[in-house]
């Protein structure tokens, strides 16, 4: 094989985000997926099967019934090159079951995530404890004698930042609902 | 989505079903209270069914019962083995055109259909699989014979479904023949518990089921923008080259393609499952590309600047190094599948839409073109390095091929399975007609060829085409499904049944021999290998074996004698012969190796 790659060679390394040469950077990027899905057995499945079948990274995924029963949405995160992510995109879309598949990365959107966090506590750091929730806008949801668990809702990185924070007081437990998000509605004019 | 979106409920389809939506009478049983059984036999008919392949079990015993009671219209071919019955779903619907339809029982009737399930889904071959199940009450407490089919075959189907209740038998059913037969067609399961086959309800056969499944589009009108975008990319090439996949064969394109290259006077080159979408005896036509295609469509593929692919997807078998494939082009992509677009390599025009509908949108804006100097190149290619084998006196398949070849006048169904007889095939036969070259593709099946060739022949019987199936089989996957000769034998079907007999599992060989210093691991079969004539025997079929050319060439015209019955032909091979050209597995096409013989 010659060591000079042809013009058509590069433009297509290009568009798929490919490394062009070898000691070149790999461009990954991660994206946030809507899928609204028909809300009936096995469809759900068919989607987390896509990821595994087709070796796609699923970093998380969020479900929920929408304001149509019928109809349950999902909220996808995922990496990879554009390559994959156009992958992504085309493979989610030929589900018979997948009703709208959007790259909400390509948009404006708004993004949430929920953490429930069990911290321990004592009486010398509850003050300290409960003033790190307030900054970040958290409620206390259950106290023990020696557990606090704090409740946050906010953007992954708002959730990542208070988790770091936390972390030095003893985390007992954590469970997060994975990034919902949605489209902004860009309002023009008046 | 920027195609025109077309719904798939306009597209063509079985006579009954579409019939039926074009406004005729209604069908017969309508309104009719009946089991989930007998709904089942009516609603095939309904979908226009002509035959069913299948085997019987506790599951499904209530629609064998029916089968026997209601003398349905379609005809039940009792397979003996459920591979063997995908397989021949296969076979069916690749000679047709038609959906392929299989009925198993539940647990190991199903998972044994599961290699002929993932074979249609990797070969886009439409085939339903009804498969039993346990009662719905039962379902997940491990039940005699339960097997979770749906999640089984969840990554190797198009769609499934399961029938839950009684009242969605028809409009699954409807649906799984329409998702199996439209847009990139593929394999459809319906999982059928049994108590639901118990239970009654009124019959109503759908005809329209796209508020059922909203979420299923097709598009096959091809954007007109991208059309003439093509056109022009077609205008300005110099050495423009047509790679075409098994999509022409399916959607029945081939005479646009050949439209389209003689007005442009473009080359053609097929990927194993699009032989026969252009003759091999036009001079446009350079055979097959890829691992085992010949040096001179390998060569015109690294040289050319435009690169047309009509329904192929760029498969590792194909392209071998990807970086290092068709360096020069510029890529169009004519397909029906949005999935395909840019998965392996990079296009630069993606032609959505029904491959027949889009290069019927091309051809009008596509000029003459003068392309000689680029057909004067490949044309000296094709003279420094033909196809050849050896010539030694002793018989060699490829001998056998050609044989074949001339006695039909290539109008025949040739079926073959996996190995090098497999790339002899297709090297060998040079096929004339779309359809007429059925092999498995994408997941290298061996044992498939038998009982796909029986389909084939079903398929060809029920259409009144009076074609010869000729089944090319190696000695190793023959034995996988021969069962079938019973099926085969039972039902007089004129098959030409061929064994290429090199007494080893000879595509190993072939790699251990290159790759692996000779040694020859596990693929020596003499010692398993039965007696193929007496085989075919005890199935109470006529069989003849040769051992040297002029023997071939005798049996040969003996079975031709035979017409309305099988045949079985062994051939005794050299066992080293070898399949070249060959692009060695992940190297760069331009690492080719040709022949190593003394001609
Ligand atoms: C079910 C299955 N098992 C294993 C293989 C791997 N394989 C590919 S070709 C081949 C040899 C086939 O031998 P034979 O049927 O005698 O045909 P030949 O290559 O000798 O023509 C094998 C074992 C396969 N493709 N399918």
């Amino acid at each position: 094989m010659p060591d000079t790659l042809t013009s058509q060679q590069i433009l297509r390394k290009q568009k798929m985000g490919e490394p062009v040469y070898s000691d070149d950077a790999e461009h990954i990027h991660r994206h946030i997926v809507m899928v609204l899905l028909e809300n009936h057995l096995g469809a759900l499945n068919r989607v987390i099967n896509l990821f595994s079948q087709r070796g796609f990274n699923l970093e998380s995924v969020a479900v929920g019934e929408t304001e149509d029963p019928t109809v349950s949405r999902l909220t996808i995160v995922t990496t990879g090159n554009d390559r994959i992510i156009k992958q992504v995109i085309r493979q989610l879309n030929n589900l018979v079951d997948a009703l709208e598949v959007e790259d909400l990365t390509e948009h404006e959107y708004v993004e949430r995530e929920l953490l429930l966090l069990k911290v321990k506590y004592t009486p010398e750091n509850r003050a300290a404890l409960m003033e790190n929730a307030h900054i970040f806008r958290g409620k206390v949801v259950d106290i023990t004698k020696d557990t606090m668990t704090f409740e946050v809702t906010g953007p992954t990185k708002k959730v990542n930042a208070f988790l770091g924070l936390m972390k030095p007081y003893g985390i007992v437990e954590t469970a997060r609902s994975g990034r919902v998000a949605m489209r902004r509605a860009l309002v023009f004019g008046s | 989505m920027e195609q025109h979106s077309t719904r798939p409920g306009s597209m063509t389809g079985t006579p009954a079903g579409d019939g039926q939506a074009q406004g005729q009478p209604a069908l017969p049983h309508t309104g009719v209270t009946m089991t989930g059984a007998e709904i089942f036999v009516r609603a095939l008919e309904a979908e226009g069914v002509k035959v069913v392949f299948g085997h019987p079990g506790g599951a499904v015993i209530k629609i064998y019962d029916e089968i026997a009671r209601l003398k349905p219209t379609f005809e039940h071919v009792l397979v003996r083995h459920e591979q063997g019955g995908t397989h021949a779903a296969e076979g069916y619907a690749k000679a047709t055109g038609q959906v392929g339809t299989v009925l198993v029982t539940s647990g190991p009737g199903a998972t044994n259909c599961v290699t002929g399930i993932a074979d249609a889904y990797m070969d886009s071959v439409p085939i339903v699989v009804f498969t039993g199940q346990v009662p719905v009450p039962l379902i997940g407490n491990d039940a005699f014979q339960e097997t979770d089919t749906i999640g089984v075959t969840r990554s190797i189907t198009k769609h499934s479904f399961q029938v839950r209740r009684v009242e969605d038998m028809t409009w699954m059913i409807r649906a799984a023949y329409h998702i199996a037969r439209t847009g990139r067609p593929g394999p459809v399961v319906v999982d059928l518990p049994k108590d639901v086959l118990l239970a009654e309800t009124t019959f109503q056969y759908p005809s329209d089921v796209q508020d059922r499944i909203r979420g299923y589009r097709v598009h096959t009108t091809p954007n007109p923008a991208k059309v003439e975008r093509a056109a022009r990319m077609i205008a300005r090439a110099r050495r423009p080259l047509l790679y075409v996949g098994g999509g022409v064969n399916g959607a029945g394109a081939a005479p646009e393609l050949l439209e389209l290259a003689h007005k442009a006077r473009i080359p053609v080159t097929t990927t194993l499952h699009g032989l026969g979408a252009f003759p091999e005896d036009d001079p446009l036509s350079l055979g097959m590309l890829g691992m085992h295609g010949t040096w001179y469509a390998n060569q015109a593929v690294q040289h050319c600047d435009l690169l047309i692919a009509v329904g192929a997807r760029f498969d590792d078998r194909v392209t071998g190094k990807l970086e290092a494939w068709a360096p020069h082009a510029k890529v169009i992509h004519m397909d029906i599948d949005q999935a395909c677009v840019s998965k392996n390599v990079w296009c630069d025009c993606a032609v959505l839409g029904d491959v027949k509908e889009s290069l019927r949108a091309l051809l009008p804006l596509v000029d003459p073109k003068d392309t000689q100097a680029w057909l004067d190149e490949i044309a000296a290619w094709r003279a420094e390095c033909p196809l050849a084998y050896e010539h030694d006196g002793r018989l060699h398949a490829q001998f056998v091929i050609e044989q074949l070849r001339a006695i039909s006048g290539g109008d025949a169904v040739v079926v073959s399975d996996v190995g090098q007889h497999q790339m002899w095939t297709a090297q060998f036969f040079r096929y004339k007609h779309p359809r007429s070259h059925i092999t498995s593709g994408g997941l290298g099946t061996m044992g498939f060829c038998l009982p796909a060739a029986m389909g084939a022949a079903f398929g060809l019987r029920e259409q009144g085409k009076d074609l010869p199936v000729i089944s090319i089989s190696g000695d190793g996957g023959f034995v996988m499904n021969a069962q079938e000769l019973g099926v085969i034998a039972k039902h007089r079907l004129p098959i030409k049944i061929v064994v290429i007999n090199n007494q080893f599992l000879g595509m190993v060989r072939q790699w251990q021999e290159l790759f692996h210093q000779e040694r020859y691991s596990q693929t020596n079969l003499a010692d398993t290998n039965p007696d193929f004539v007496k085989l075919a025997e005890a199935f109470g079929i006529e069989a003849m074996r040769a051992t040297s050319p002029e023997e071939a060439e005798d049996v040969i015209a003996r079975a031709w004698q035979i017409t309305d019955r099988p045949v079985l032909l062994e051939f005794r091979v050299v066992p080293e012969g070898m399949v070249f050209p060959m692009v060695p597995a992940g190297a760069a096409t331009d690492d080719m190796i040709t022949a190593r013989f003394k001609e």
